[in-house]
């Protein structure tokens, strides 16, 4: 490469560099923005001018947030349903995993083109029958009505299944020479060599049922079950609204997530780019 | 070795066994019960009547269905093909920047995607507030006049879309990145000992290379868009909810609003049918592209 040419890569280079970060910075605003207004007391936050720092941080729209709605209510069923669905699904899908990974029983193959075909439907198409369903059950307005419809997650038995698939076969071997059981290999050889997998695949399924939306909306009518995405969107007050208010129960809500993500940054993109299918 | 198959059978039921019933009990059975209640006139809760096609027949003149149909087709064009193109860019730029500085500039970008559908719904509906929203504030300092965005016939759905972009980007760019890092940096090496231009070195090396994770990625987009529900529902509460009509909506309005399973379950089975035809066909679209690219 010549000088010319290098100097012109360079250039170039440093150029697109700026400009993602410009970018970066424009894209993210409108939480920085969020979040600020959520600190600002309400005569401030409708000023018909860009007030990028409040002038009087304030903690009272959180404070309000928390003692007129019923958001601590909220907090406990969005952290009941969130907890329940993640375990009970990891651990139904651990199990499966194995069996079809390391077991030969009648039936395997065509469980396994099940769970594959079940990509294809849309869980949106089917609100009408598990509304039926969980009804039928008499668990709307439950904890257990909004996690039932919620634990079908067929992509964790498959990152589960090409994980164990690749735990090599004399670990299993020396485990059967020893006269383990089944529940002692999977639990004490193959889980344990998998605890990453299973920790990544944990917060991402507690993140994805935090955040689900449609189907808490549709099962829950009682304001006192709601969970915490639903609530904040369905209750207003009947004497106008309270932007700075409203922000602050938005960040409330997110805020679990968002740690999440932040403390556990590379569990959580691992987690997501396997769940698409693609290894890291 | 030998093994006891006998008991291997039976340990492997007992291990498959939660999962295959919770996946029949809230998959299977709400599937077929789908299809089948699609052709009597139930309402939400209760059984109908067999009507045969009827539900179906219906929907042929039925002006509400059309402009869900519409309004669906409408917005995935809107999210899927900028939406890809955008975490495209967004991911080569990205992909540049080294170790911990990447790590936060990636994180201001994917920081959307985490959060619930109800506070993006908050926060963008603060920032595009017609009498205080900042974004208003931008619009009068351009000297362009301010636009009651969720309100409006015409920017309604584009809006959306553009809420929906900044929300699921961050999952797209993921997803390049990953199929960046895959690209090996002898190749891109080579490329530069040629003398080849940035323009020349990303259409003949990273573009092709890049296109199995390109179809992906939009495809996953396809899937998800057409099943578009929750943002239309949460802008549209003190809007126009009918201008606005998309598939999913549809089913819940139809069902839940109008206590009409039956007509609700016809549409379901549209959109899943549509889902499962459009997957398929994409899929072996972007295949065969693939063959031509090599």
């Amino acid at each position: 490469m010549n000088a010319m040419a290098a100097q012109r890569w360079n250039f170039w280079g440093g150029v697109i560099t700026a400009l993602t970060l410009v970018w970066a910075i424009l894209w993210a605003f409108p939480l920085y923005w969020g979040v600020i207004s959520s600190l600002k007391p309400d005569d401030e936050v409708v000023r018909p001018y860009i007030e990028l720092w409040p002038e009087t941080p304030t903690l009272e729209n959180y404070i309000d947030a928390l003692t007129t709605t019923q958001i601590g209510t909220w907090y406990v069923n969005s952290v009941v349903v969130a907890v329940g669905v993640t375990v009970i699904t990891i651990f139904i899908s651990m199990l499966c995993g194995y069996a079809i990974s390391q077991l030969r029983f009648p039936g395997r193959i065509a469980l396994w083109w099940l769970i594959l075909a079940s990509f294809m439907v849309p869980i949106s198409a089917l609100i009408i029958n598990h509304f039926v369903l969980v009804a039928n059950l008499g668990l709307l307005n439950s904890w257990a009505g909004i996690m039932l419809p919620q634990l079908i997650h067929p992509v964790i038995i498959i990152v589960y299944k090409q994980f164990f698939d690749q735990v090599p076969k004399d670990f299993r071997e020396a485990a059967v020479m020893d006269n383990a059981s089944e529940f002692g290999i999977l639990f004490k050889v193959y889980v344990p060599m998998n605890w990453g997998v299973t920790t990544a695949l944990s917060i991402v399924c507690f993140i994805w049922t935090w955040n689900a939306f449609l189907w808490p909306f549709l099962s829950v009518t009682r304001t006192e079950m709601m969970t915490i995405t639903v609530g904040i969107t369905q209750v207003n007050d009947a004497f106008g609204v309270y932007y700075a208010r409203q922000l602050a129960a938005a960040v409330l809500a997110g805020l679990p997530v968002a740690l999440a993500y932040l403390f556990f940054q590379r569990r959580v993109t691992e987690a997501i780019t396997l769940s698409a299918g693609i290894k890291g | 070795m030998l093994r006891n198959s006998r008991a291997e059978r039976l340990v492997a039921l007992v291990l498959v066994a939660p999962f295959l019933a919770i996946y029949l009990l809230a998959f299977v059975y709400p599937t077929v019960q789908m299809f089948r209640i699609s052709f009597t006139d139930a309402p939400l809760i209760g059984e109908g009547r067999w009507v045969g096609l009827d539900n179906y027949l219906r929907l042929d003149n039925d002006p509400m269905f059309r402009r869900a149909l519409w309004n669906t087709a409408y917005f995935v064009l809107m999210t899927v093909v900028p939406g890809t193109l955008i975490a495209l860019s967004i991911a080569l730029g990205v992909s540049r920047l080294k170790g911990r500085f990447q790590a936060i500039v990636l994180a201001l970008f994917f920081l959307p995607y985490i959060l619930p559908v109800s506070v993006v719904y908050l926060i963008w509906d603060w920032t595009l507030n017609f009498q205080f929203g900042i974004a208003m504030h931008v619009l009068d300092w351009l000297g362009i006049s301010r636009v009651p965005v969720f309100k409006s016939r015409v920017w309604f759905l584009p809006a959306v879309a553009g809420v929906t972009i900044w929300w699921t980007a961050g999952f797209s760019i993921l997803l390049f990145l990953a199929g960046l890092r895959s690209i090996p940096a002898e190749i891109y090496e080579a490329a530069s000992l040629d003398n080849s231009t940035r323009w020349t070195t990303f259409r003949r090396i990273t573009w092709p290379l890049l296109w199995p994770i390109t179809s992906l990625v939009s495809t996953i987009q396809l899937i998800l868009q057409l099943k578009i529900f929750d943002q239309v529902y949460l802008f549209s509460i003190g809007g126009r909810p009918n201008d606005n009509m998309v598939l999913v909506y549809y089913v819940f309005q139809k069902a839940f609003q109008q206590n009409q399973g039956g007509r609700a379950a016809a549409v379901a089975v549209t959109l899943f049918m549509l889902v499962v035809v459009v997957s398929v066909l994409q899929f072996q679209l972007l295949r065969f592209a693939e063959r031509r690219h090599r």
